[in-house]
Parts: C-alpha cells; structure tokens; sequence
C-alpha cells in the first residue's frame, strides 16, 4: 500500500513541504521540494532523522550547578530524550574544560557526550573574562 | 575620574567581539564593563545548538560560541570587569558604573560602544487579563532557571507566542520531563524559523495553534489555567472559541525590545521601527564617538550578526580614534522602499570605506521569487535574487565601496521587487 509521509525541508527559508511518497519501505516519490537539495533532505529526515543531542549535567563544586553538555556528533533522533536520561546520570566534578568528554561512547553510537564551556570551581573570587 | 580609549558596555557576544576588535585594530586601553558576574550576555544559557554556522562555518551551542569568544578575549589586553552595572552615560561621555570591589566608578571615555543587547517583552507590554497568580514567566527567564540555575518552572505548560525562545523553551520543558500543552500564536505564521517549528515543536508533538491567543489566565495562588481562543482577521478573540486549558505555568515568548534607557541618556537618537540607535556604517550613533552593536541597535536573528556588527563596530572606533574616517560631502540617507519595513545602516557617513557595507532589512510580508534592488537617484546599482522573503528572516546584502562612493545624491533605496519568472 502507498503511503505519503511529510517532511519539512529547513535548509533554507522557503522551508519546502516535502512528500516521500513510500511503499514497503521504499521510496517512490519525492516531491514538492524546489530543489535538488531538499531530496537529499527528505531521504535523510525520512529514513534517518539525526539531531544532536544538548543538555545540562549537575555538577559537584562548580560556580553554577549545571553544566551545558552536547554529543559531538547528531545521534538519530528517536534516542535523544533516552540520551539526556542517559546524560544525567554522568557524574562531573568542577573544574570542567570545553571540549572535556563527560560520557564516552554514548549508547555504542562512537559519540561523545562532551562539555560545552569551561566551568570553573565555586569560590569567592571574582572572575575575569 | 579614569580616562579610557574604549569603553565597550555590556559583555554579550556583541561587546566582547566589539572589545576584541577594537583591541586588534591596534586600540590596547579598552574596558568591557559587564553588570553580570560573566560575561557572555544571553549566550551561556542558550545550551541548544544553532549558532555560529557563519563566522565558525561549524553549528554550535550557545556556551560554545560564548567560550571561543571568552578565549579570544582573554588573548587580548582588553580590562575586563564583570559585575559592573554602567548606571549613566552623558554626551560628553562621561561613564557612571558601580561594581562591589571598587564602589562608584567614573569614567571619561573618548569612544563608547554600546552592547547592552535586548530584554524580554513581559505580560504587561501584551495586555493579557486575568489575575497575578505565579506561575508566568517570559522564555528567557525560565531557560536561565533550567538551564543554568537547575531549576524547574513548573509541570503543565502553556506558551504563548511562537517566537524562537519559546519554541526552544518547549522542547528543552518536555526534554525536562514537563507536559507542553500548546504554543498559541497570535498571527497567522509561527513567529521563530521554521527549523524551530520543526526540531522543536513537530519532532515532540507539540501542537502549535496558529490564530490563537489566551483571553484569561485563572488562579488564586498558582496559575490553574488559561482560556484560549481564536482570533479573527483583525486579531479579536473570537469569544465562541473559548476554551480553557488547565496548566500551572504559562511562558511568555512575545518578542524582545532593545535595551536602550542609557543611549537616551547620552541623547543618542532611538528609530521608531527598530527601538535601537540610529547608526551609519561604522555602526556609529547620531552622537559623534559613540557606538552601537549586537541586539541593542535591533534585534538580529543570528548572533553570527550580531558578531560582524559588533567587529565593524570595534574597527569603527579604532578609525575614528585614528582620525582614518573621511566624511561625505553630505551624508547618504537610507531609505526603505517597496516591501520594505526596516533597514540597518540607516545611514552611511563615511567615503573610501576598506570593506563593503552590509545592509540588513525586514520585508512587511512574505513573498516568493524577488530581486533585492538597491538603488540610488532611480539608477540601479546593485541587484540579487532571494528566492523567498519572509518577515521573520532578515535579508542581507552586501554594497561595495565603489559602489558607495559612486552616489552623488543624498539618498539610497532598497526595494523588493516581484521578478517574472
Ligand atoms: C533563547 C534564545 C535563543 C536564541 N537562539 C539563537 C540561535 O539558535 N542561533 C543564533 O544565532 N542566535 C540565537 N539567539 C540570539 C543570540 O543569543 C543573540 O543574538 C545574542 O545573544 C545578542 O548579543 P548581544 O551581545 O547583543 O546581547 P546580549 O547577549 O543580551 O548581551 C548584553 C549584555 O549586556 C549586559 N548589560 C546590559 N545593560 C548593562 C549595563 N547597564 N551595565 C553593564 N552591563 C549591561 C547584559 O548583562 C548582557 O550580558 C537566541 C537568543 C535567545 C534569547
Ligand atoms: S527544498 Fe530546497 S528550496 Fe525547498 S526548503 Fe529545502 S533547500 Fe530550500
């Protein structure tokens, strides 16, 4: 049986309403897309839809309480609210640098979850820059 | 009193890629005076990547985008001093600013940048009715409280306004774990980007109710909910539509305004249409050796903007300190023409520029398949294809210096035309 799904292409601001047109899980169709790009766009938001994953992390002995953490990579999409359950659990102590790996390898994807900032330890001090 | 170069106020990405600028340019006596206690502006809160596809050519996060600048920076002679508030400017330039470790501060600054970026429209600049329970927060605030703060607003959540902060404040709420009931908007079209409509609200199925505002907000102590209805052409509640929705928290994502309360202190002239400082090329306002950039003068899409106009900025003061700027004869204004709302230069003072001027505007309404024409004295002097305008996107394009120099008159123009296709 045909089935039409829809995407909507975000590559640029004409945001094309694409339909991939499918049966069996193949791919018949492609239309409504002004150009070529928005082809590949929709295959991939179809078949594969990736984003990367953000969100924050407690961290112990920082200047704040929360650290803004990202993977380095997009991850399919369907894993990214598990992910920032998985996140959560990652245990980070102050200080952190940016770009410091905070979860190695999340879900065997071969994506790092790593920080996003430097965050330095809590103290009085006042902070330059 | 303290003599200054520079004087960069505000430490958003605006005044710290002014500082830096500046300070390359070969200016070494510059502050950044920032009232927070980090500089970074908006940025450390906006944990969500989108940024920096321009000036990086990589999508960041926000904090990423805000630490390469904050690296950048600390490279640089530039003084920073973080929990400063500037409290008042004068025409003569004349900074007050208090901070806990030194008390009252004056300075006298030969140039001022201006970076104080923008704030949140709130409840009352929209006029809802209803009672004043808790529970009503604008976007911002509740994403500096999730995100930074570690805090949760609330569980059931309504939102209205359909700008990018809010449509990024659901998707960050349902990631928390908080039941996003709905996003009304009050027009016809979603306020944000459309990769927001769709990374944001379509891929957690978040319905987004177009033509629809909140027409009461109940509670005695805590919100218990709002009433919701739809709005006819002339944006009036239909009262048929009612409907009450039950939530405990409503987010406010209604727009931001410049924030310009010490601009108008030193007599720095406000446009009615972007609420920001009038501004020539150089990003200089109509009082000489004061300058804007970054969300203050409007309130740019991409901070990848709000970085190039704060560089020009900080390139801006070093030639005005340099004596290097030569002026016109007489000044060119900056007109809008035909589906044109608003445009940033409003004015270009200078000749001989090194480096072409980028002109940003906002179309009135969406059109598809358009020529952006600029002209001058009715002679075309510059022509570029879009293949659709959309008010919520700003237009960019690019005028050469020759181009420029090339203007007798006193006026230039940009126009969007229909193009046959
Ligand atoms: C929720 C949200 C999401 C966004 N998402 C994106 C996105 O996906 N992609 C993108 O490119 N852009 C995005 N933006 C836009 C981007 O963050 C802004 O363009 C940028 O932060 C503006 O920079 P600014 O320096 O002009 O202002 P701000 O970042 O607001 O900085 C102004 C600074 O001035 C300081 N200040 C103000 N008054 C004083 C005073 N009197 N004395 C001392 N200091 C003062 C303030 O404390 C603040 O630190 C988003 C913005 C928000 C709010
Ligand atoms: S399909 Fe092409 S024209 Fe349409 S939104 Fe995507 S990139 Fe833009």
């Amino acid at each position: 049986m045909k089935k039409s799904y829809f995407v909507t292409c975000t590559l640029c601001p004409m945001g094309c309403r694409i339909e991939v047109v499918v049966e069996d899980g193949k791919i018949l169709e492609i239309k409504g897309n002004e150009c070529k790009k928005g082809e590949k766009y929709a295959i991939d938001e179809f078949s594969n839809p990736c984003r990367i994953l953000t969100t924050t992390v407690r961290i112990q002995g920082g200047l704040l309480p929360k650290l803004p953490v990202r993977s380095t990579e997009p991850i399919p999409k369907k894993l990214i609210p598990s992910g920032v359950k998985e996140v959560k659990k990652a245990k980070v102590k102050a200080p952190v640098n940016y770009g410091d790996v905070i979860l190695r390898n999340i879900f065997n994807l071969g994506v790092d979850i790593v920080s996003s900032r430097d965050l330095e330890k809590e103290n009085k001090e006042k902070k330059n820059g | 009193m303290h003599e200054v170069d520079v004087v960069v106020i505000g430490g958003g990405p605006a005044g710290m890629a002014a500082a830096i600028s500046a300070y390359e340019s070969g200016i070494e006596d510059v502050w950044l005076l920032e009232r927070d206690y980090w500089v970074g502006g908006i940025l450390p809160q906006c944990i969500h990547d989108g940024f920096g596809n321009f000036v990086f050519g990589e999508m960041l996060t926000g904090s990423e985008y805000a630490q390469r600048y904050i690296n950048k920076l600390r490279e640089t002679g530039v003084k920073v001093r973080p929990n400063t508030m500037v409290l008042k400017i004068d025409q003569n330039r004349e900074i007050t600013a208090v901070n806990p470790s030194d008390g009252l501060i004056e300075v006298k600054a030969k140039t001022i940048i201006l970076s104080m970026g923008c704030r949140e429209r709130t409840r009352y600049q929209v006029l809802i009715p209803g009672s004043r329970p808790a529970g009503i927060y604008t976007a911002g605030v509740i994403q500096r409280y999730i995100n930074i703060e570690g805090l949760m607003p609330g569980k059931k959540v309504v939102i209205l306004g359909s700008g990018d902060v809010g449509m990024i404040m659901a998707r960050r709420l349902t990631l928390e774990g908080a039941k996003v009931k709905g996003v009304y908007e009050i027009t016809k079209t979603p306020g944000g980007l459309t990769r927001n409509v769709v990374q944001c609200l379509e891929d957690y199925n978040i319905p987004l109710h177009l033509s629809h505002t909140i027409t009461n907000i109940t509670g005695r102590y805590r919100v218990e909910g709002v009433t919701v209805a739809e709005v006819d052409s002339e944006l009036r509640p239909i009262k048929e539509t009612e409907r009450y929705v039950p939530c405990d928290t409503v987010v406010l994502s209604v727009g931001l305004i410049p924030e310009n309360e010490l601009s108008k202190m030193a007599g720095v002239e406000i446009e009615e249409k972007t609420k920001g400082p009038t501004v020539d090329e150089q990003m200089q306002t109509s009082v000489p050796g004061i300058f804007a950039c970054g969300n203050v003068v409007n309130v740019y899409d991409l901070v990848d903007d709000v970085s190039e106009s704060a560089e020009r900025a900080g390139k801006g003061v070093a030639a005005s300190i340099g004596g290097k700027l030569e002026r016109r004869k007489t000044p060119i204004r900056v007109k809008t023409g035909r589906n044109v709302n608003y445009i940033v230069p409003q004015i270009i003072r200078n000749k001989n520029l090194n480096e072409s001027t980028r002109f940003y505007f906002r179309v009135k309404e969406t059109e598809k398949s358009v020529g952006v024409v600029v002209s001058a004295n009715g002679d075309k002097l510059l022509e570029k294809r879009e293949r659709i305008v959309r008010p919520p996107e700003m237009v960019r394009i690019n005028v050469p210096p020759d181009t420029l120099d090339k203007i007798k008159g006193d006026e230039l123009t940009i126009d969007v035309e229909e193009r046959k296709k």
